[in-house]
């Protein structure tokens, strides 16, 4: 039988999360501007806002008394992010206007040097490095710690930043998006109300940002209601990775193919994994494969221990302690998989929540800040003519093609698919892309969804290495290692089908980088029952690309990123 | 040579054990008394092999803490102690503090020992133990409840009644009524034995099985997370990461895996006794001892043993 | 009615907890939040507010500067005040400074009751509103899980090793609570965002001489020789041996 989880659609309905304003009006919090995600693109628009208070006060008073405010589901700004990460300045050089030097910013240095690696079980060959990878002249960071770094700047300027606080439903009136409500907080697992029960609030803004990153929750409500999303659906990736202290410094970005990921068309196993020093006593390794595989037994938190046992890396590791882990997904749809509007009446829309993502360069995070400073210009432009809010945020979509960012990204945007073909013939239609700036091959190549892919069967599971608790470690304990304390007494947060294939639900036990689901009974008619700890998600999303739907469990859940 | 005064705490006509454990310890440094602070308590001083001064007053009859500062710090001065020790307890801790603060004596709590200058209190939930030191004169040393052991001094009890003169501020409370024996059992927090069930027990009825043998050991029942997930019992039982924590003398951890996120919740338990079917369950590496076996075979059995060792 | 409830700043969990190795202290240079403990105590006092109808709740602390930060969470939450006592003399201070340094504050407030958390969330203390009270010269009582206040006089509920003592004590006094008080709110949004407006003080204080010191860290004791056995019938018996040569049986 073949099983494919899209055959099996989660309990979920965007018209859940999107609706009028319940609240009566003078219960409604309002503020001038709404970001919703505290992440490098919302904190970019959160800045950008600040400086143009600075420069437009007249504009800037008719904000009212909170002008702009950030929400933030996580713990703090900087505990839902991770990234490798290799920054490119040039969003915060823009976003800074020079009034911050380079070495003003949280990095952890320059790029010192690099090499890509083509691994198999024992040996490592160095290649020549694709001109899409080449990172002279950018920079080693988390994106956890700028995302700190963002924050504060934003507060400085007068920004109200309000973590703990999931943005659970998207308020629209008369056809035009007046802003969020906010997730409930005390609620017990049935969604009875506990003894400290605080409802959301809803909240009233001129314009609403959503930065919310990967798989954004009202992101994708909005895409649907306002008919934004592109005729290429999207894909993802999941990016599992670790922090390190180590004994060694580590000189130079690592980026490796090849093992442990397999390069036969039928597995679709795209992706690779990096090797980053940060400063000289931490190093961060990831590893990154795209959704679209079709083994059932693919893990890739496990692919990450088994890469750590190869002789290059373990030299690498040796004498060092693990000290953070993370999961989280990308979005590798790039140009084709953009929405065709970024737009729509009161909204507009940034980051990786859109999919702003160069995937062969790895880079997503200056597009994500150049997005978001555009962003509060339109916003602001809107506000301040006085003219139709409307036309001012179609500005924002001119103002994104005219970027750089675009050009970037439509350069490189048939290369991921080519990965499609497996590795040989990909890294060939690549080269050919890189080649030809783009030019060939012409037109756009479409994508598939995730979830459309059948499912396979192999006995991948049994090279896994068996953890040891000093190089290779088991997932409940990486759970720990993230940070992650949720709250167990609150609702299911996770949106998914609890009747499948036994297939399906081995494939998503494996997929989860958190152990949330685990396979239960069988039935006695084929399917087994699927059970779920919702308090081990780190909220990386693999779930939504792969047959489920996460939505936001109460604010203040999840990791406490902070080196990530 | 210390030179130590053993607040010696009593409940319903006897000497609490850890009172006596820390008289012990002080007697191994140096010379010691005792006191016992009350309402018609001499009686209790006897055998217990040391000097102990009396302090019998009406106004000491409820176990309150203020009026025994006044008591203690009287007789530090009166007799120059340079030492005053205490066994943990709610109404020790109050005592050690507030003396602390009548004398600008430094104060150490959650000691496991003591050797006359230093002492040793484990940390950061016994990740880490620290030596600490005194740099006041008189000392105060708070010691973890079952610390140490009640060793019977052989000595002669010679029994000193000490005058009590009383602060105003210390009198101002007062116990309207006194705790009782709980008929209940201990709560989680303060039990001294803890027996734990998780997902090896295999159904929620089998929960009977943890609370037979924590009826029998005089503890109380804590469950993990997943079981309190999976609805077999309440989350005010759950030990671990995103529950309580506990350190009490005994725990027993039936069906557990021992993942992180529970051992984080009573890794400061003074004895750990695992039993799973599997043998590499990771809670057999932080174990005093793991049984490899079936609970449901071994748990009945081992409750009426205890029972019977006990009756 | 004035009550003050004193709450400390600690590492937040997910920074991390560790003692440096250098000063033999606890870094603290990691983001600190308010301890979870002392939220149990900034709720009793709200409640407290609520029911008398009015009076006013102010959150005392003693930390470095950038406490502050944290101490707004009791101000979201609706506390009206926070003073902070910060002095670079109280730092690594013990009881003795910590107790003297937030008397002193304290007295300056003079307010009708003093409430503390039930234990220290870092340094695993749970005595200093006994060393407070004593320099207050006010009557103290601890582990209360239930308080109420009838004009000048309180009820608290005492939860010892033995069960529950009820005690009543004249105001002003100093009544630390324990976690089975109450459930702390969840700071609602707009109190979220009116914290930052409420008064915020920082206070010096001149230290106080320390009495303790740390001498070193060591690795914890290895937990002894594990036994591990397979039941061969005899498990149950095996363990009753066991838990005899401890004296747990």
């Amino acid at each position: 039988m073949t099983v494919r989880p899209s055959d099996f659609p989660p309990p979920f309905a965007p018209s859940e999360a999107i609706g009028a304003p319940t609240d009566p009006v003078d219960e409604r919090i309002e503020v001038g501007f709404l970001i919703v995600g505290a992440g490098p693109a919302g904190l970019a628009a959160a800045i950008r806002f600040g400086q143009l208070m600075e420069e437009d006060p007249e504009t800037a008073e008719r904000l009212g008394e909170v002008p702009v405010a950030v929400l933030e589901k996580g713990k703090a700004p900087g505990s839902h992010l991770l990234s490798g990460a290799v920054v490119n300045p040039r969003g915060l050089q823009r976003l800074f206007k020079g009034r911050k030097r380079l070495d003003e910013m949280p990095f952890y240095g320059e790029v010192p040097g690099e090499s890509v690696l083509f691994l198999t079980r024992s040996r490592a060959v160095r290649i020549p490095t694709p001109p899409t990878m080449v990172n002279h002249g950018n920079y080693v960071a988390s994106v956890s710690r700028l995302g700190r770094f963002l924050a504060e700047e934003a507060e400085g300027l007068g920004v109200t930043i309000l973590p703990e606080t999931s943005a659970e439903k998207l308020l629209v009136d008369g056809g035009r998006v007046v802003g969020v409500r906010t997730g409930d907080r005390g609620r017990g697992r049935e969604g009875e109300e506990l003894g400290n029960f605080e409802p959301g609030s809803d909240i009233a803004a001129r314009v609403t940002i959503l930065s919310e990153g990967t798989q954004g929750h009202l992101t994708g409500v909005a895409m649907d209601r306002f008919g934004l999303r592109s005729d290429n659906p999207q894909v993802w990736a999941l990016g599992v990775k670790e922090v390190w202290k180590v004994a060694k410094p580590l000189r130079e970005v690592v980026h490796t193919m090849g093992w442990p990921l397999r390069g036969g068309a039928k597995f679709r196993e795209f992706g690779g994994s990096f090797i980053y020093p940060m400063g000289d006593d931490m190093v961060t390794i990831g590893m990154v494969v795209g959704l679209d595989y079709r083994d059932a037994e693919l893990s890739v938190h496990d692919l990450l221990q088994e890469l750590k046992t190869h002789p290059r890396v373990r030299k690498i590791l040796e004498g060092g302690e693990r000290v953070q882990w993370g999961a989280k997904t990308i979005p590798e749809g790039g140009f084709v998989a953009l929405p065709k509007r970024f737009h729509a009446p009161g909204l507009l829309l940034c980051g990786d929540g859109v999919g702003l993502v160069n995937v062969p360069a790895l880079k997503g995070i200056h597009y994500a800040i150049e997005s978001g400073r555009l962003a509060a210009e339109a916003a602001w432009r809107s506000v301040a003519r006085g003219a139709s809010a409307r036309e001012g945020l179609a500005s924002y979509d001119a103002s994104l093609r005219e970027s750089f960012l675009w050009g970037d990204l439509r350069e490189v945007r048939n290369m991921r698919q080519a990965f499609g073909h497996g590795f040989v013939l990909g890294g060939a239609l690549a080269s050919a892309m890189t080649a030809t700036k783009g030019k060939f091959p012409p037109g756009d190549k479409e994508t598939h969804r995730d979830a459309d892919q059948t499912l396979l069967s192999t006995s991948r599971a049994s090279s896994y290495p068996a953890p040891d608790g000093q190089l290779t470690f088991d997932k409940l304990s990486s759970v720990f290692a993230s940070g992650n304390r949720t709250r167990d007494d609150q609702p299911n947060h996770i949106r998914v089908q609890t009747k499948v294939p036994r297939e399906l639900a081995e494939m998503w036990a494996r997929m989860c980088p958190a152990q949330v689901y685990e396979v239960g009974d069988a039935d006695g008619d084929g399917t087994v029952e699927v059970k779920l700890a919702p308090s081990n998600c780190v909220q990386c999303g693999a779930i939504t690309a792969k047959g489920g739907r996460l939505t936001p469990p109460e604010g203040g859940s999840g990791p406490e990123y902070t080196l990530t | 040579m210390a030179k130590t005064l053993v607040f010696l705490e009593h409940h319903e006509g006897q000497i609490q054990k850890g009172s006596l454990g820390v008289l012990a310890k002080a007697a191994s440094v140096g010379e010691v008394a005792g006191v016992l602070a009350g309402s018609g308590v001499r009686g209790i001083a006897e055998g217990v092999g040391a000097t102990v001064w009396v302090a019998d007053d009406e106004r000491l009859a409820k176990p309150l803490p203020q009026p025994r500062v006044d008591v203690l710090a009287k007789l530090v001065r009166d007799e120059g102690y340079d030492t005053v020790l205490f066994g943990q307890s709610v109404l020790a801790a109050d005592v050690a503090a507030g003396l602390a603060a009548r004398l600008d004596a430094g104060l150490n709590w959650g000691l496991v020992d003591f050797d006359g200058i230093q002492g040793q209190a484990p940390a950061l939930q016994d990740t880490v133990v620290v030596d600490v030191g005194w740099t006041s004169p008189v000392r105060i040393g708070l010691f973890r409840a079952g610390a140490l052991d009640p060793i019977e001094l052989a000595g002669a009890t010679e029994v000193k009644d000490v005058a009590v003169e009383l602060e105003e501020f210390s009198t101002a409370a007062e116990m309207v009524e006194q705790a009782h024996a709980e008929q209940q059992g201990p709560s989680i927090e303060d039990a001294d034995v803890i027996v734990a069930g998780g997902r090896g027990l295999g159904e929620p009825e089998k929960f009977a099985l943890a609370e037979g043998l924590a009826q029998a050991l005089g503890g109380a029942v804590a469950a993990t997370r997943a079981v309190v997930d999976a609805g077999w019992y309440p989350y005010s039982a759950q030990v671990g990461q995103t529950g309580k924590t506990v350190s009490p003398k005994l725990y027993v951890a039936l069906g557990i895996s021992g993942a992180i996120q529970h051992k984080v919740g009573m890794q400061g338990s003074n004895v750990i006794v695992a039993i799973n079917k599997d043998p590499n369950a990771p809670i057999f590496e932080f174990s005093d001892l793991g049984v490899v076996g079936d609970l449901h075979d071994i748990v009945p059995k081992l409750t009426e043993l205890v029972r019977a060792r006990r009756s | 009615m004035k009550i003050a409830v004193c709450v400390k700043a600690v590492p937040d969990a997910a920074a991390g907890r560790r003692l440096d190795p250098a000063t033999l202290r606890l870094d603290r240079s990691v983001e600190l939040a308010i301890s979870d403990f002392d939220t149990y105590a900034v709720e009793e006092a709200l409640k407290l507010k609520e029911a008398a109808g009015d009076g006013e709740v102010v959150v005392v602390s003693m930390g470095p500067e950038r406490a502050m930060d944290a101490l707004r969470k009791a101000l979201a939450m609706g506390a009206d005040r926070a003073v902070l006592v910060s002095d670079a003399s109280l730092e690594g201070a013990d009881l003795l400074g910590t107790s003297k340094a937030l008397a002193g504050a304290l007295a300056q407030e003079g307010a009708d009751l003093v409430l503390f958390g039930q234990q220290s969330a870092d340094g695993g203390g749970a005595c200093l509103w006994a060393a407070v009270a004593e320099r207050l010269r006010q009557p103290v009582v601890s582990q209360v899980s239930e308080l109420t206040i009838d004009g000048a006089a309180l009820t608290g509920k005492r939860q010892t090793e033995f069960g529950y003592d009820t005690i009543r004590a004249p105001l002003p006094a100093v009544v630390a609570v324990s976690d089975a008080i109450n459930t702390p709110r969840y700071p609602s949004l707009k109190g979220i965002m009116g914290a930052k407006k409420k008064p915020q003080e920082v206070v010096a204080a001149e230290g106080a001489a320390s009495g303790t010191t740390v001498v070193a860290l060591n690795p914890p004791p290895a937990r002894g020789e594990a036994r591990k056995i397979e039941d061969d019938g005899s498990a149950a018996e095996q363990i009753v041996e066991f838990l005899a040569e401890k004296r747990l049986v």
